[in-house]
């Protein structure tokens, strides 16, 4: 009987990776423009960045997903009410990647923050020196290289991010965990069920660690290690 | 007001007429599940640390097996697995232990623990193998043994330089007791989603759970930074006035 339900968890990892890659997507962009914002002149856009990274990474995962679902569906509605239209459900599965992708942008925004310092200044003096605008050595010059640096931190995001994927099942997404409860309330054997669940984790775990040791071998073939 | 009065005082685990504190649930059930779980982690941890560097495999291994499943599985799932999973194995239902495993706070204090262990272990691991080879020999040529040098050199040595990632992982720990009100427990996050279910209004409630826990993250981090100041003072960059105490 378990192994039926076993086929539908294990088909919920299609729902948990899009979630994972989809807020991975989103905190790559918001982690991008707050280091850049962080490191900018502007004292607002400072200021600005500064309060995400610190407010987004102290409070949990889980408070800020029931807080953003449900006051963003209030919000809606009250615009909705507003604008004379009909109200719109906020999808529980859109809710949760924009959620993560919100969460991690401020973890990601510290690593790029940390990897774009690392570049050795004389690259972006090279880079004006040859009448490149500050925009064009950005792309060229400082974020190619801040890879290198940035890779160890993004992995450790990306480990943290994919687990607390779990939590989505709260607002009723049909991920891993979602299917799990249901089958362990059919079956009545919950502990076959999270042992599945457990092993699905590992596996993504394990090949996220074998992919990004390899893009770090390809991104730091310019680094010069020591004998 | 008083709405808002009372909603506050049920954070500190009582209400307007009772004052705080009546209950341990709200802020001290999540100072519970932390503070119990660190130093259950922390005194668990440094022998583990130890047995993940061992020569032996048959020693090694093993621990490494224990960090690699709690760290490439969400807490929740764990937790989920204790609480839910154990009860339906016979020999678990009729041990002495049920009495605990049936309780949904010593399952969390369970999963909290075991996972914490798990980071803090290959936290004090990386520290213990990045030792600087020259504080071995030096131990080793003033003729001391392993269990002595073990206590007094590397130990201490790598305790200190492991407070920054060690602070992290409190501040996660902290984080990760907000997933215990998903199995019927009370802390800061339980008591703002009974709030909610009990008034519909997401906002207050969530606010206020989340001042608290941001609280507590910065306070985190105000005592590491102190303890690191301390206790990492030798690594930070030497300033004028040492220097020129320094006979030349």
């Amino acid at each position: 009987m378990i192994n039926l339900y076993l086929e539908h968890i294990v088909a919920g990892v299609g729902v948990t990776l899009l979630i994972a890659l989809g807020s991975l997507l989103i905190a790559i962009v918001l982690g991008l423009f707050g280091a850049v914002c962080k490191l900018s002149d502007f004292r607002a856009l400072h200021v600005l960045s500064d309060a995400y990274s610190t407010i987004v990474r102290g409070v949990p995962e889980l408070v800020w997903m029931l807080f953003l679902y449900f006051g963003a569906q209030i919000w809606l509605n009250q615009l909705c009410a507003w604008l004379h239209v009909d109200s719109i459900d906020i999808d529980p599965m859109m809710a949760g990647i924009v959620t993560i992708g919100f969460i991690y942008g401020a973890y990601m925004t510290e690593t790029f923050r940390g990897a774009i310092l690392a570049v050795p200044k004389g690259q972006l003096e090279a880079g004006l020196s040859l009448g490149m605008s500050a925009q064009r050595v950005l792309v060229r010059i400082t974020l190619p290289q801040m890879v290198v640096h940035a890779l160890p931190g993004f992995a450790n995001n990306w480990m943290v991010l994919v687990k607390s994927t779990a939590l989505v099942s709260v607002l009723g997404v049909s991920d891993l965990m979602h299917r799990a409860a249901l089958a362990k309330s059919a079956t009545g054997n919950a502990f076959g069920v999270y042992l599945a669940v457990c092993l699905v984790y590992l596996a993504i775990t394990s090949v996220s660690i074998w992919l990004l040791r390899l893009c770090e071998q390809r991104f730091s073939r310019g680094i010069r290690k020591a004998a | 007001m008083d709405e808002l009065l009372s909603e506050l005082a049920a954070f500190f685990g009582g209400s307007v007429d009772s004052g705080p504190f009546g209950t341990n649930d709200g802020l001290v059930l999540t100072l519970l599940l932390l503070v119990i779980p660190m130093l259950l982690g922390l005194a668990l941890s440094i022998p583990l640390a130890f047995a993940r560097n061992s020569a032996s495999a048959w020693i090694a291994k093993p621990v490494w097996m224990y960090t690699y499943l709690f760290r490439g599985t969400p807490m929740l799932v764990q937790l989920f697995l204790i609480y839910y999973g154990l009860a339906q194995f016979d020999v678990v239902r009729d041990s002495s232990l049920w009495d605990y495993l049936r309780d949904p706070y010593c399952c969390a204090l369970l999963a909290l623990t075991l996972n914490t262990t798990a980071y803090t272990t290959e936290i004090l691991a990386g520290q213990l193998r990045r030792i600087d080879w020259r504080e071995i020999e030096a131990a080793q040529s003033l003729g001391m043994s392993r269990w002595t040098m073990s206590r007094r050199i590397m130990l201490p040595s790598a305790l200190r330089r492991a407070l920054p990632a060690y602070s992290n992982e409190v501040i996660m720990l902290l984080h990760g007791t907000s997933i215990v009100s998903l199995v019927t427990l009370t802390d800061i996050t339980g008591v703002a989603r009974h709030i909610y279910s009990d008034t519909y209004n997401p906002f207050q409630p969530f606010i206020i759970a989340g001042v608290i826990y941001l609280l507590l993250t910065w306070l985190i981090t105000r005592v590491f930074m102190k303890m690191e100041r301390r206790w990492l003072a030798f690594l930070k960059p030497m300033t004028q006035s040492k220097r020129e105490q320094k006979p030349s």
